[in-house]
């Protein structure tokens, strides 16, 4: 998820970088630079052009005076106007103080409504709000099956009507199944329609000014080119959206409709959707996304990412024992355990700074990997994990009979260890966090 | 910094509306050998507007500008005449062949692949509804065993349209759905099979060996099958368009394309860049959610709707 995007922008900055002194016409070549980056990843023109006049306004100041540091000022420059173009900051779901809480989902066919509206019900239900979805579309032939199925999945309750095509009339059974049921959150998944098509258009606001919704989301393919700014201003001119839903994130699509939809409507995008799985919906942080695509990193997100999944007893008593007697190879494997439950490798590396996608693809981690390490760890003796300093060459073999991987890999394994526990040894006293190198080959 | 346009320019405006303020603001000018670079900046935004993209943006407009030098376009009409041409003629350098390939020993196997949301679900029911009038017997086959749904909904288009339904169970192995559905449809005398497959990200490694499979199989059961490898498009995407169409050709060959939703705004300037950059033709275009809503590819009359329309 811009990926590409922040390769190219980090590109162009890369090359002010290490400069002292800026001149105009180095800030006029980052700028132009800057523009065609932005048209490559479908960044609307109007936005664009907007955007560069923005920064080159703000810029003109640098190159006059000799600040400190005149390439990072630019750089900061760019990140602050790339976090305005994003949003300024995050803004989640508004809720009614008089339940239930009404979200109707819109947007274009295939955009993603259906699996959307399922993900949004699972992480409502998860922060402890009973969610109710309601099959208003009609139209495409087994979409009110599809959330049904969903919804059974996720033990989330779902409103359907075969026997009429009002929509008017299920999305407020709906909504009253809903309050009888006393559930926080009713969740409308309407059909896809074009923002053109005036007489679907008119049957949305039906639906609207007849239960009210609290929220009207537009849910809208990440992938969206120049048309992204139409289509938002088309769903928002006719219904008055109230936010975005950008899905389809997790490919490689530079991201630019995330930049043309708000800026075309300001209406905030509050989620994304980052993968095929229910619980593959996360909150939108522009000023994390603008540090993302300027290759800032995301260290906010991974520490938060990393609170979520690790046990903090376990970690604190880990960190105990690593201060007073050193690594051994049971915490090694317990570290390992701990950085599974953060997910794929490549997500979490994606948030580190000056990781990209280039860099990525040399990773190439291998989630068998981690169980082959596992595998290698518990086929030793309690004791050989506490020193394994004795571990000789007919141990090795034995080891690696009993997790049936090759002797090279114990060996890799135990050359990793050995670095990591010089690693932590420089690392006492308040170092960072990195990971064993090799270990992701 | 380039000269960029001011606002005032509608984009409902159509595109050639548009392109006509320039060239006869600035076609004389062209043509007397002095070329305007403001001119030519707003030729080049209005086909990156239709999401062209750079690359095709700056080759067109170059010869655009080479022709208007060298006085070979004059009038109004002259100057849209050439951006068609030059677009039409993008369109049928290469592969250009718009007409499904039959296999001479039925069954044609067809194989329809894409990301998540491009419509190839909706596209399978159209082109079945299109082979059913031409009197073709068509079995539709739903190894898209992942999205919830999705094998009602292709049942459901094969009852609208006539045509045969082997589906597969949700979560079930998709290729050995293909596989069956090889044998089943040559038992029963089909004329055409279409397999539908899962939505799937270019960028999920696993998902991409998934649908190599899929057609590993099908070759496995028939060698010169499938037949067709179509690749569907959603008509508003962007330029990410080009990163798919090269991912999802490497894994499988890709024999034509098939871009959906051009009935909305959106342009589909990007199918250029597509074209050229896996020299595979554009088959179809999807105009609507009806089972008539499916019109053969004509270089021509895209070139004509994408500038004036």
């Amino acid at each position: 998820m811009f990926d590409e995007l922040s390769e190219k922008v980090s590109g162009v900055f890369s090359k002010l970088r290490g400069r002292g002194v800026l001149s105009d016409a180095d800030i006029k070549d980052g700028l132009r630079e800057m523009r065609r980056v932005l048209l490559e990843a479908d960044v609307s023109f109007q936005l664009t052009r907007e955007f560069l006049e923005r920064v080159e306004q703000k810029a003109a100041g640098i190159a006059a005076i000799r600040t400190v540091a005149p390439a990072q000022q630019l750089v900061k420059i760019v990140h602050d106007e790339l976090t305005a173009m994003l949003g300024e900051k995050r803004e989640g779901l508004v809720f009614n103080s008089v339940p239930p809480t009404v979200v109707m989902l819109v947007g274009l066919q295939g955009s993603g409504k259906t699996t959307t509206a399922a993900k949004l019900a699972r992480r409502l239900k998860a922060e402890g709000r009973p969610t109710r979805l309601v099959a208003a579309d009609v139209y495409r032939p087994a979409a009110i099956d599809q959330l049904e199925t969903l919804g059974a999945q996720l033990e989330v309750p779902v409103h359907a009507d075969r026997t009429t095509k009002d929509v008017v009339k299920i999305a407020r059974a709906g909504i009253e199944e809903g309050r009888r049921a006393r559930d926080r959150v009713v969740v409308l998944d309407t059909a896809g329609r074009l923002q053109i098509d005036e007489q679907m258009m008119a049957e949305l606001v039906r639906v609207r000014d007849a239960v009210h919704p609290d929220e009207i989301l537009l849910v809208a393919d990440g992938m969206t080119g120049q048309d992204a700014v139409r289509i938002a201003q088309g769903f928002n001119d006719a219904l008055g959206i109230t936010g975005v839903i950008l899905t389809k994130m997790d490919g490689d699509a530079r991201g630019g409709a995330a930049l043309s939809i708000y800026g075309a409507t300001k209406k905030p995008i509050k989620y994304i959707g980052v993968g095929e799985k229910a619980d593959a919906l996360e909150e939108f942080h522009p000023e994390r996304m603008a540090g993302r695509i300027l290759q800032m990193g995301d260290i906010v997100s991974l520490v938060e990412k990393a609170q979520e999944a690790f046990d903090a007893a376990e970690a604190k008593k880990l960190e105990k024992k690593v201060r007073k007697e050193g690594v051994d190879l049971q915490d090694f494997l317990t570290a390992m355990k701990q950085m599974q439950k953060l997910g794929p490798l490549e997500g979490l590396l994606k948030m580190l700074p000056g990781v990209n996608a280039k860099m990525l693809k040399q990773v190439n981690s291998d989630p068998k990997r981690m169980k082959h390490v596992e595998a290698i760890v518990l086929s030793m003796t309690a004791q050989e994990r506490k020193t394994p300093g004795i571990i000789n060459g007919s141990r090795r073999a034995r080891i690696a009979k009993g997790a049936g991987r090759p002797i090279s890999e114990v060996n890799k394994l135990l050359d990793q260890f050995r670095e990591m526990q010089k690693m932590m040894k420089k690392a006492t006293g308040g170092g960072r966090m990195s990971l064993p190198p090799g270990l992701m080959r | 910094m380039p000269l960029l346009r001011k606002a005032g320019d509608s984009p409902r405006r159509s595109l050639w509306q548009r392109i006509k303020d320039v060239a006869l603001a600035d076609v004389t000018v062209l043509a007397r050998g002095g070329v305007k670079a403001g001119s030519i900046e707003r030729l080049e935004e209005i086909l990156l507007e239709a999401d062209f993209g750079v690359p095709v943006t700056l080759r067109l407009v170059d010869e655009v500008k080479r022709l208007a030098t060298r006085g070979d376009v004059k009038t109004e009409a002259e100057f849209l005449k050439a951006l068609q041409s030059l677009v039409a003629g993008s369109l049928r350098a290469g592969k250009s062949d718009t007409a499904l390939v039959m296999s001479g020993q039925p069954p044609t196997v067809i194989v329809v692949i894409g990301v998540n949301g491009a419509g190839k679900t909706t596209f399978i029911g159209k082109l079945s509804a299109r082979l059913r009038r031409e009197g073709k017997k068509v079995m539709v086959v739903a190894a898209d065993t992942f999205r919830a749904g999705a094998i009602d909904q292709l049942r459901v288009w094969a009852e609208r349209t006539g045509a045969e339904f082997i589906g597969g169970q949700p979560g079930g192995d998709p290729a050995s759905v293909a596989f069956d559905a090889i044998d089943a449809a040559t038992s029963r005398g089909m004329d055409v099979v279409i397999v539908d497959t899962a939505g799937r990200l270019h960028t999920s490694d696993s998902l991409m060996d998934e649908l190599r499979k899929v057609v590993r199989v099908i070759t496995r059961r028939r060698p010169d099958a499938p037949h067709e490898t179509l690749l569907v498009l959603d008509g508003t995407i962007g330029q990410n368009a080009v990163a798919q169409a090269r991912t999802f050709s490497a894994a499988v060959p890709i024999s034509g394309l098939v871009v959906t939703k051009v009935d909305g705004t959106a342009k589909g300037g990007i199918v250029v860049a597509v074209h050229e950059a896996i020299d595979a033709p554009v088959k179809f275009l999807g105009t609507g959610e009806q089972a008539g809503d499916l019109e053969a590819f004509d270089a021509d009359a895209f070139a004509r709707e994408v500038l004036e329309g």
